[in-house]
């Protein structure tokens, strides 16, 4: 406490006799630090109390002997203590006015009995004793600066054993007050630190501020404001040298208007009024006389009430260069001090600016031409319950007092607003001076506000927590549980905490935690991982951490919160692929799957099976999380988490039924989960939560219905469970686009059976999805149009589109670049062309053109698409000829797409070809551009569409010219004898069709016959297709003509009739 | 015995808490633990409901049995959770700054990690359950 006392606290100058402790904050603190102190020490330190000092403490006391009671012997004024020493002293003794006290135990005893003159005891006692520890302990361990070896001196004392027991009492003694000293001077530092600090170049502003108010006549507030020194050294003080070491900047002398002249002095430590320094070196005239105060401007209020008064009304409506000067010495002053209380100082003082503006505005409509500034000040002059409220504001977390804070501008611009007419009808001039300075005053408050939002938020909060990551180091499992609750205490959604947390180490100490065995340790550390782990930074510096082995590990745990926690922070890490690869790589997904096992839907669960329940639902989020990867779906699989979640799903609770659902409909994209939510019952399950109320809910069955759709049996199963009905109902939900998106996606699907198409057309769904057609995201788009397209597949439904105003916008989409919306969008068109009625439509929007240029789009998946849809186009336009011969380049273009290696495009163009091929010319078109070579390329392949297409193309191609030669010469036709091998009945008809054409040609004939078509085709005869029979008739026909034309030839006449037939 | 039982199956080890937790089962303060105290101990300790314990860690952590915790009682219990570092100006200002939190943290009750604030007086789930297997078990065979 020697340092604390020689060097903190504050003493008076003068250097004769005994020193004074100043009044001053910081040494009363220093006091009641050393009371304290003082006061506890003997119950705290029982032995150490009674150590004997060396020397007695004595001072003049104010106690007089009434004041002690037992425990003392009281003869007349002189007291003396019961207590006493070895060699029978007592340890007190009073002879007033001195007392001697010789130990700790006896100061506590007189501070307490001391009661309200206490602290006045111990300044006397330590002005008397400026070193007390010399006293108490002797001279050798006297404060001394540097380096001091007494105390270790003293150790070795203790260690030689003499006195052993003496020395040790002392050694106590010493650390105890060191700790103290050290404390104390900690505390006064940072007294300090928050003390003004005046600069130069602040006061030089402030000043040249004031001489501003000195000038004019009517409304001067000062009358003027001297320097007493014109010298100005080179650091800005204008003080003698030997002052300047004491802080001193520069002396002033003040004329209020209303008071005497004031003598300031200028100070780092402050400005405060001195003893009347007019010229240097008298010297008590620089000795303060009044309390320190933090600018100039405060000192003045407080001295002249007239100042005061009027020094505001200054600021803002008389002249325009104050106010920003003063925002300027604000921040000067701010820049060069640190921490809290500046802030605050400039927060009141923009307060002030704003009340002060806002009684103007309120006084202004009311007529007044003249403010009236005692009903301000008196306002301003108080804490008012505004600035009172704001403050609390700025208490709370950052993100209402933004809103709190727009609002309040935003009723203040209102205000500005409204009283604006009013003001103009005052008086003008001054007006408009006015509402300048306010608007750009209004800038000058946004922009600091900003700014200091994003000084003081970060910094405080990074601090605490930091502080609180110390603890949780260095702290045993009590301490560290108090640390993690206190940490849980901040807003960790927000993302400077979170990043704080980061920052400062806090993830490598709460994922450290997690390896301990202390349960609550465990449970704390994953309460804040979970939340924080929903920063994306946060989740992967987990991963990085190595936290998911740790919390896969915790799993295990018997403890079901820990395994609840420990999923849930998974289910939130698990968010990105590497994560979730770590989740599987370390047995992960078996574990979380386990934990899906409970009774789910009992109806009386006991708290046991409950918690069970929440440890289910804990670890479908975390399956939920993984399950968007892959190899993770296969590893649920394999764990057997498909029954489990077929049984977890059978929950009345939606935040069950989320995630248990949210995980099969992302696994729903692998074959083998739709087989099984299929063969499970699932969709069941699934349809009947369609029906619930929570749209999330809805969503991710809707989507598990879309995805597992694709088979044939499921959408029967959905028909089947009515589940058709509520999907139309959902439409309604046209704001939740995610919703819409998953609902319509099952409509798509489930189109896809025409007998939920005829269900859809009772439910009246095509119209509502017509009406989707517009303004909606692609991802609604894209199934609104497919299930379109499905629809269509119905001519009844083709004229609902039609009359519902759906082919505008479905051409109209032929425009986009979404693949798939492309795919299903030229699907949907091409099947609305297949009624004429519509083709006229399409026709009349270019719609045709549009589908032949998409065949440019690289996507084969669009190409083929487009094709198709071109052929019923080609079928139903009018004119349909001269329109694909309009298309510049249109004809070569699909030609060469069959070039393509795809079999659909291929497929899709060879239809396309056989529409085109209709027309004469255009035949005659694509013959030049080579087809027939191409198509007979082509007749190789196995695949039966393609066989279809591409024998009706050729069929087609052999009406023109030499076709049917070139087919020949190119060996299109042995291969088109082996399609009538094929199962598919359609190749068959449109092979015969071929064949027929080309057995016109007598080399055809013979190479068909080669190939044994005959017997082929005569059984094609038998069957039951019209067409089919006719054209295998129809070439046997020809086959036999040219036989018999042979035979003719080779011997006229001997032939029977007969064979002919 | 008591003393053992605590320390060894119950891993209690600080010295305070153990002499305190010793004083909550002596409900007549007669410095014995009577086989009543004991047991009735003992069923707070080891399935007592959440009110059982907090009233339980109360008595504990009232050293002087005032029935008020002092901040000064909180002081003293947290006086050693923390690892003092050389470097800091003042030891004892983590610890104090602990008992703020505390304070703060304590006029919201809904922390049950906090139950045990000042230190572990209430046995992990690992031990009730080896203490019991271990009771139970010797029953049977008796």
């Amino acid at each position: 406490m020697g340092i604390a006392l020689t060097r903190a606290a504050q003493w008076t100058t003068a250097s004769s006799g005994t020193g004074k402790l100043e009044i001053t904050p910081v040494n009363e603190s220093l006091l009641k630090e050393i009371l304290e102190f003082v006061e506890q020490f003997s119950s705290r330190h029982p032995q150490e109390a009674k150590h004997v000092f060396k020397e007695p403490l004595q001072w003049t006391t104010s106690l007089e002997a009434s004041d002690f009671k037992t425990e003392y012997d009281i003869s007349g004024p002189s007291v003396k203590s019961q207590e006493t020493d070895k060699d029978g002293r007592p340890m007190l003794q009073l002879t007033p006015p001195s007392i001697s006290v010789h130990s700790f135990s006896q100061l506590s005893k007189i501070v307490q009995l001391a009661e309200d003159k206490r602290l006045n005891e111990v300044r006397a006692c330590l002005e008397a004793n400026r070193d007390p520890v010399a006293k108490m302990l002797g001279p050798s361990l006297a404060t001394v600066e540097g380096e001091d070896s007494s105390v270790l001196r003293l150790l070795g004392k203790v260690k030689e054993g003499d006195q052993a027991k003496e020395a040790e009492i002392k050694v106590n003694l010493i650390i105890l007050l060191q700790q103290l000293d050290t404390q104390l001077l900690s505390n006064s530092l940072k007294q300090i630190s928050q003390e003004v600090r005046l600069s130069p170049a602040a006061v030089k502003n402030d000043v040249e501020l004031l001489k501003n108010f000195c000038s004019e006549g009517e409304k001067r507030v000062l009358k003027s404001v001297q320097y007493t020194s014109d010298y100005e050294f080179t650091n800005g003080c204008r003080t003698p040298p030997w002052r300047q070491v004491h802080g001193e900047i520069c002396y002033l002398v003040i004329q209020p208007c209303d008071t005497e002249p004031l003598h300031i002095t200028c100070s780092t430590a402050g400005v405060f009024l001195n003893g009347g320094i007019r010229q240097e070196g008298e010297e008590n005239a620089y000795d303060r006389t009044s309390d320190v105060y933090k600018d100039l401007v405060t000192l003045l209020k407080s001295k002249s009430p007239h100042f005061a008064e009027n020094i505001n009304k200054q600021d803002f409506a008389v002249q325009k260069e104050p106010p920003t000067q003063k925002i300027q010495h604000v921040e000067l002053v701010d820049a060069e001090e640190q921490g809290q209380p500046q802030r605050s100082y400039e927060h009141q003082e923009k307060n002030v600016h704003e009340k002060a503006r806002q009684q103007l505005v309120q006084n202004k409509p009311g007529g007044k031409k003249k403010l009236e500034p005692s009903l301000k000040w008196k306002n301003l002059g108080l804490a008012s319950p505004y600035e009172e409220a704001d403050d609390k504001k700025s208490k709370k977390n950052a993100a209402s007092e933004k809103f709190a804070e727009t609002q309040e501008k935003m009723q203040k611009k209102a205000d500005f607003s409204v009283s604006l007419p009013g003001r103009q009808s005052s008086n003008k001039t001054k007006d408009d001076d006015f509402s300048e300075s306010s608007s750009e005053s209004e800038e000058d408050e946004e922009q600091p506000e900003r700014r200091t939002e994003s000084n003081t938020d970060l910094p405080s909060e990074y601090w605490q927590i930091q502080k609180l990551v110390k603890y949780l180091k260095g702290g045993n499992q009590t301490a560290t549980v108090i640390a993690l609750c206190s940490m849980r205490d901040f807003n960790l959604a927000q993302e400077t905490c979170q990043l704080a947390i980061r920052d400062v180490g806090g993830l490598e100490v709460l994922i450290n935690l997690l390896d301990t065995e202390e349960i609550k340790c465990k449970i704390g550390s994953l309460k804040i991982l979970k939340e924080i782990s929903r920063n994306t930074q946060i989740r992967r510096a987990i991963a990085d951490l190595g936290g998911l082995q740790t919390m896969v590990k915790i799993l295990d745990s018997p403890d079901k919160d820990l395994k609840c926690l420990a999923a849930e922070t998974i289910a939130n890490v698990a968010k990105f692929r590497r994560a979730r690869r770590t989740v599987r790589q370390h047995g992960g997904i078996k574990r979380l799957v386990e934990l899906l096992d409970c009774v789910p839907d009992s109806a009386a669960l006991t708290e046991e099976q409950e918690k069970d329940v929440e440890v289910a639902r804990c670890g479908a989020l975390a399956l939920w999380s993984c399950s968007k990867s892959t190899r993770n779906k296969e590893a649920i699989r394999k764990a057997g988490g498909i029954p489990l979640l077929a049984r977890l799903l059978k929950s009345p609770h939606d935040n069950m039924l989320i995630p248990v659902v949210g995980t099969l409909q992302e696994c729903a994209s692998e074959r083998s989960y739709r087989i099984a939510i299929q063969t499970e019952g699932m969709i069941e399950d699934l349809v009947k939560n369609l029906n619930c109320d929570n749209h999330e809910l809805q969503m991710h069955c809707a989507s598990a219905i879309f995805k597992c759709a694709e088979d044939k049996r499921t959408r029967d199963l959905v028909r089947q469970c009515e589940g058709l009905q509520p999907l139309v109902t959902l439409l309604s939900q046209a704001d939740n686009k995610q919703l819409l998106a998953a609902t319509t996606g099952a409509i798509w699907k489930c189109s896809i059976s025409m007998e939920n198409v005829a269900k859809f057309q009772d439910y009246k769904a095509l119209e509502t999805l017509v009406g989707l057609l517009t303004d909606q995201p692609e991802e609604v788009l894209v199934n609104v149009v497919g299930a379109l397209g499905e629809g269509a597949q119905k001519p009844a439904n083709r004229a609902t589109i039609r009359k519902c105003g759906g082919i505008q916008p479905l051409v109209n989409l032929l425009t986009g670049t979404n693949q798939a919306l492309l795919v299903n969008v030229t699907k949907a068109v091409g099947a609305c062309a297949t009624e004429p009625e519509n083709m006229a439509i399409i026709d009349r929007l270019d719609g045709v053109r549009l589908l032949w240029s998409l065949l440019k789009n690289p996507n084969p998946d669009v190409q083929a698409s487009a094709a198709w849809a071109i052929c019923p186009c080609i079928e139903n336009a009018k004119d349909s000829g001269e329109m694909v011969r309009s298309f510049v380049g249109g004809l070569e273009l699909i030609v060469n797409l069959l070039k393509s290696t795809n079999k659909e495009v291929l497929a899709s163009v060879c239809a396309a070809i056989a529409k085109i091929a209709k027309d004469e010319e255009n035949l005659a078109v694509i013959t030049d551009h080579g087809v027939v070579p191409m198509l007979a390329k082509l007749t190789n392949t196995t695949d039966d569409k393609l066989r279809h297409h591409l024998a009706e193309a050729i069929a087609r191609c052999c009406m023109w010219g030499s076709n049917r030669v070139l087919f020949g010469e190119a060996g299109a036709v042995a291969p088109l004898v082996r399609y009538l091998k094929s199962k598919d009945s359609s190749v068959h008809q449109a092979t015969a069709q071929a064949l027929f054409q080309l057995s016109k040609n007598p080399n055809n004939c013979i190479t068909m016959h080669d190939n044994g078509v005959v017997k082929l085709l005569l059984g094609m005869m038998g069957s039951t297709d019209e067409v089919l029979q006719e054209a295998a008739a129809g070439s046997v026909a020809n086959i036999r003509r040219l036989a018999l034309a042979n035979e003719k030839a080779r011997f006229p006449t001997t032939v029977p009739e007969s064979e002919a037939v | 015995m008591v003393w053992n039982i605590l320390h060894n199956t119950f891993g209690m080890t600080d010295d305070m808490i153990m002499d305190r937790v010793f004083r909550a089962f002596d409900k007549d303060n007669d410095s014995y633990v009577s086989v009543k105290e004991w047991i009735e101990g003992l069923s707070i300790f080891l399935r007592g409901t959440l009110d059982e314990k907090i009233k339980y860690c109360f008595d504990v952590y009232d050293l002087n049995g005032d029935g008020y915790i002092s901040q000064e009682e909180m002081f003293h219990m947290l006086k050693n959770s923390l690892i003092r570092q050389p470097t800091e100006e003042d030891p004892d200002e983590g610890i104090k700054d602990l008992v703020e939190i505390t304070l703060k943290k304590m006029a919201v009750r809904d922390e049950n990690l906090l139950l045990e604030a000042f230190g572990t007086c209430l046995p992990d789930a690992k031990s009730i359950l080896a203490f019991e297997q271990h009771a139970f078990q010797d029953t049977l065979e008796c």
